[in-house]
């Protein structure tokens, strides 16, 4: 049995606009403000994984080396999608399960303001001559013609896919919108949010429509940010200051899956079985089930996909998505608080720092330094992202006993 | 007229326009793509096999913002044809969240997208509701 990991520092930019800053700015103040956190310095570090999606192939983590310390420790440049900063956590904390390092630092950065719809290219003009092309020997392009690619689309029909399967009474653009009206309103208390307006669901349902049902602030932000953690294994932390140990957080599991082959899911990507895989296999590591959850952190990239997660991580009785919302748990003041950040549709969502941030929120909570949006008393918290491939990342946090 | 053809390889065009799959004779599997094997049992065997042409829609949204050149909006859904799952827009009726519903059943049906500079014409495929409505 390996020994336990623990999240040593952790921190997380104001997600955002961010202009004057590039990459390495941003990655810099993360990493940096990570090591601080900690109490150690990029010398103590024996590995680095760097996330960053939307120049993957940019050696990231040398770049980042390049600005903070070259120390000529293994780096792990990695891409998995919107799970991008989870693998890079993960990353390290396999170097350090392993026995490779004794301390580790993930990154997740993105310079995502300003991107637009993502998801679907341009469509070109047709070709002069139709000729087959591809896998499925398309002559001209399909985005739009055969159903559509981009995000906001596809998640929109997996949220209708579960009012499919689960039949409710309601106005389903009505119930998608409230689930946003919830994390608008958390986010007026997260100074580090991109956005922090409370908006009411009259505004929500107003707003432009991009995929019905999903309005515009019912889509996760695309903005600027980076978020950094230094994790640490348990020999080491043991020699580490009284003020350090007492920090520190628990990463009780840490779990990443990609999606099992099931019927449709080449057809519309199912986000549902690998996040319930990952779950079922995180609480079982942790030794704690959903009940003893105190917050937790899902993957809201669009309000559809938020309903879904509270069933795929157990959070309500199974087909009890609806009726878990509807009864008020997941609001801050509820039974079981999700996403009291904001989540990725007020928070934003700059992919690769998502998954380090995520965690990052709920260390601050199971520390009691959340501040004006403390979750007061919370012990365990559970973080999650998902990226369409697909990946699932999940980790569950635990305050120090 | 220089004859049409299709969208994408899997629409049979013909008097009875159809889609087809690729079905892993292991597992049974289904698939629209070129295969290197079956991503359910790791098979390499296929037959086609037609999908059925009536379906009720199992996931739709309507598309008002796409990339640039893609006309909105549109219905974009998931179909299920009798066991396989097919993607593809609802057509025929208005792309309103009054004329489309979950459960909905649907035909498929054919349409022209445009001639090449040969003169033949390509044909794509969506799927209208078997009732007005």
């Amino acid at each position: 049995m390996a020994e336990d990991v623990w999240i040593l520092g952790i921190t997380m930019t104001k997600f955002g606009k961010h202009p004057d800053k590039d990459t390495m700015d941003l990655a810099s103040e993360a990493a940096r403000g990570a090591l601080a956190d900690g109490g150690v310095t990029i010398k103590d570090i024996g590995v680095l994984a760097a996330g960053n999606l939307m120049a993957a192939n940019a050696s990231v983590g040398q770049q980042l080396q390049k600005q903070i310390g070259q120390t000529g420790i293994p780096v792990y440049n990695v891409a998995n999608a919107c799970a991008t900063g989870a693998t890079a956590l993960r990353t390290a904390i396999m170097s350090v399960k392993a026995g490779e390092a004794d301390m580790g630092l993930a990154v997740g950065v993105e310079k995502l303001a300003g991107a637009g719809l993502l998801g679907g290219a341009n469509r070109a003009k047709d070709a002069d001559t139709w000729e087959p092309k591809g896998r499925v020997g398309a002559v001209a392009a399909v985005d739009g013609r055969i159903g559509t690619e981009t995000m906001p689309g596809v998640f929109a029909q997996i949220g209708m896919q579960y009012m499919h399967e689960h039949p409710y009474e309601g106005a389903e653009f009505e119930l998608f919108a409230k689930i946003s009206e919830k994390n608008h309103a958390h986010s007026t208390l997260n100074p580090l949010a991109a956005y922090t307006k409370k908006m009411s669901l009259e505004q929500i349902m107003g707003d432009v429509m991009i995929a019905y049902p999903n309005t515009r602030p019912m889509c996760s932000a695309n903005c600027d940010g980076a978020a950094a953690a230094v994790v640490v294994s348990d020999s080491k932390l043991r020699t580490l200051s009284q003020e350090q140990q007492r920090r520190a957080i628990k990463v009780s599991a840490s779990v990443l899956t990609s999606d099992p082959w099931q019927e449709a899911c080449q057809v519309l990507p199912d986000v549902n079985t690998l996040t319930r895989n990952a779950a079922a296999t995180a609480y079982e590591a942790a030794g704690v089930g959903p009940e003893d959850l105190d917050l937790v952190e899902l993957h809201d990239c669009f309000a559809t996909a938020e309903l879904v997660h509270y069933d795929n991580l157990g959070l309500c009785e199974p087909g009890g998505a609806v009726d878990f919302f509807n009864s008020g748990a997941p609001w801050r003041d509820g039974r079981l608080p999700v996403n009291v950040s904001g989540g990725l549709q007020s928070k934003g969502h700059p992919i690769a720092a998502t998954g380090i941030a995520n965690i990052w929120e709920v260390c601050h909570h199971l520390r009691g330094e959340a501040g004006d949006r403390q979750i007061e008393g919370a012990r365990v918290g559970l973080a999650h992202v998902i990226g369409l491939g697909s990946a699932c990342g999940v980790h569950i946090l635990e305050k120090a006993a | 007229m220089a004859g049409e053809i299709p969208l994408v390889d899997y629409l049979v065009l013909g008097d009875e326009p159809h889609l087809r799959a690729s079905e892993c004779t292991a597992c049974g599997a289904r698939f629209f793509d070129r295969r290197n094997a079956c991503a359910s049992c790791g098979g390499t065997d296929f037959r086609e096999v037609r999908v059925p042409t009536e379906g009720e829609v199992r996931a739709f949204t309507i598309v008002s913002l796409a990339a640039p050149g893609i006309p909105v909006p549109f219905v974009a859904a998931v179909i299920d044809c009798d066991g396989t799952s097919v993607r593809g827009n609802i057509v025929g009726t208005e792309p309103t969240p009054e004329n489309v519903r979950l459960g909905m059943k649907v035909r498929l049906t054919t349409f022209p997208i445009g001639v090449d500079g040969a003169g033949t014409e390509a044909v794509g495929f969506g799927f209208t509701p078997q009732e007005a409505n």
